[in-house]
């Protein structure tokens, strides 16, 4: 089953780690999703450039607004996406607490919904359209 | 002649009902893979065995029976609903292929689907609410009004919630399993958690006028025995010997008209010796092992106060020591509170006032009405008066139960 796993942490550190302690924890890391992905329980997965470079689409009155920055102000930013191959959520748990990053910010973990129905009931309305 | 014989069997139904419907539940949901099918399934099968046991007479393993029969209705149902759902099908086929196997009833089994039920409904991925409703909803069987009464909060509220709590076991994929090593002592703690929230909520009511709701602490101390049954482990044990040392000065500590009376002031001889032995027993136990925990500490200290003649022989020596070792084991300003207080029985007012002070001064506990009484109690002691009604009124202006708001102005009173 696929579990969402969002990185969360505070923008600024990074670069308040000296560059030693910044090395080290993109090593741990990095060794731990190939530990994953040896694993089979990496499923994808992307970081995310800073919160600074975020840009936000609203439908507002009737048309879309274009906004700088994040979606919500929040203390700690989106940094990375992985996506998790795992049994069951107790699975997803101790795959994740594992995962070196979790000490940098919280991970939340969601699992993904399974749209199949939902895919095939659409593809037959539209195909009943044209 | 038959109508005596009907009575004997309905009698021997509800017997069997109150003794094995819980793990009669926790094998269904295992075997069903779903709470509310299992739930159903458990109705059934009763509903079942009135209309049959009559004819057929008293299965020799009543409780196999009622999980057999129970997975066949629930099979059935499932069977029948599949021609207008299929989605259904495939889970209907994979329950229906398993008949001819053995399904794995025996004791240990059994037993293990007990605490995998515990362990899913205490799960930390539940909100804490959640984790208690679902516990006295599926172990202790309360209905959600009995839930939902005891709690304060309205029926569809708690009703909500459970089915909430449902949902995301079934949508997260929570599986339906008892912890392995590793994660057992924290999985253990969060049961332990539940449980004694619980026990707390009935010895002590948040708010309102009635001081404690007896119903519940029954209950926790119910699912203490059970889970000790299941697991025998030194924090279980020490859970458990707290309750019922606690438990055990419930008619001591309000009078008649509802008064919140201290612990110093209690009438001994009102304190049940039956839980007081059972708790000690299990206390010793618990700190023979030499693997325990905060509970088992706690359960010692109210263990010291069990086996006191009256105030003034209780060794606040031994207490203090018990709080030091709490406190560090679980550092927290509530336990240090407490360490305060039994400081100032062990050397003096003056030596508590000074600590409880240190923990105020820092910012911790300015809204913990307690803190407040405690100080202001020791400062009456030392005849510091105005120090005393300032802390009275603090405490008073933060409590919202009766009992205690009544004790409080009464204090006040007293002074002057």
């Amino acid at each position: 089953m696929k579990y969402i796993c969002l990185g969360y942490m505070e923008p600024n550190k990074f670069e308040t780690m000296s560059e030693s302690e910044r090395n080290a924890m993109v090593d741990e890391c990095f060794t731990y999703d190939d530990v994953l992905r040896k694993n089979g329980h990496f499923a994808g997965g992307e970081a995310l450039q800073s919160s600074h470079t975020a840009t936000t689409l609203r439908w507002n009155k009737g048309k879309v607004l274009v906004t700088d920055g994040p979606y919500a102000e929040t203390k700690e930013q989106l940094g990375g996406i992985l996506i998790l191959e795992a049994r069951d959520l107790n699975h997803a748990i101790q795959l994740m607490s594992k995962h070196p990053g979790v000490k940098a910010g919280p991970f939340e973990i969601r699992p993904a919904a399974d749209l199949t129905d939902m895919i095939h009931q659409s593809e037959q309305r539209r195909s009943v359209a044209k | 002649m038959t109508g005596q014989v009907d009575e004997q069997i309905r009698e021997k139904v509800e017997c069997v009902y109150r003794a094995e419907s819980g793990r009669i539940l926790a094998t269904l949901i295992r075997l069903l893979g779903d709470f509310d099918l299992a739930e159903d399934a458990v109705q059934d099968a009763f509903r079942a065995a009135l209309e049959r046991w009559p004819q057929e007479g008293v299965p020799t393993n009543p409780a196999a029976w009622l999980i057999s029969t129970g997975r066949f209705k629930a099979i059935d149902a499932m069977r029948r609903r599949v021609r207008f759902d299929a989605s259904q099908a495939a889970i209907g086929e994979q329950l229906y292929s398993d008949t001819t196997e053995a399904l794995a009833l025996d004791d240990e089994s059994v037993h293990d689907d007990q605490l995998r039920l515990i362990f899913t409904c205490c799960h930390p991925a539940l909100a804490t609410e959640a984790r208690v409703a679902l516990t006295l909803r599926e172990i202790c069987g309360l209905t959600t009004e009995a839930i939902a009464r005891a709690f304060l909060t309205g029926p569809s509220t708690l009703a909500q919630r459970i089915v909430r709590a449902k949902t995301k076991i079934r949508e997260a994929r929570i599986p339906y399993q008892v912890p392995g090593p590793a994660e057992l002592p924290d999985r253990l703690d969060t049961v332990l958690q539940v449980i004694y929230l619980v026990f707390n909520e009935g010895y002590s009511a948040s708010s309102g006028a009635s001081l404690t709701r007896p119903d519940l602490s029954g209950e926790a101390i119910r699912l203490g025995r059970l889970l000790l049954e299941l697991l025998t482990e030194p924090e279980v044990m020490g859970l458990l010997a707290l309750m019922l040392l606690q438990e055990s000065r419930r008619a001591a500590r309000t009078s008649p008209s509802g008064d919140l009376i201290l612990l110093e002031n209690q009438d001994r001889s009102l304190w049940n010796r039956d839980q007081i032995a059972e708790g000690l027993t299990l206390v010793e136990r618990a700190l023979l092992s030499r693997r325990f925990g905060p509970y088992t500490l706690q359960a010692a200290i109210a263990a010291v106060h069990a086996e006191a003649a009256d105030v003034a022989s209780t060794d606040w020596a031994q207490i203090v020591a018990l709080y030091t070792l709490l406190a560090r084991a679980e550092p927290s300003p509530i336990i240090e509170l407490n360490r305060a207080v039994a400081v100032a029985m062990r050397d003096g007012p003056a030596a508590g006032v000074d600590l409880i002070d240190a923990i105020l001064a820092r910012g911790d506990l300015a809204d913990y009405h307690l803190a407040h009484s405690a100080r202001a109690d020791l400062c009456r002691r030392l005849g510091r008066r105005l120090e005393a009604r300032a802390s009275y009124e603090r405490a008073l202006a933060l409590t919202q139960q009766e009992p205690e708001r009544q004790f409080l102005q009464k204090r006040l009173q007293e002074l002057g």
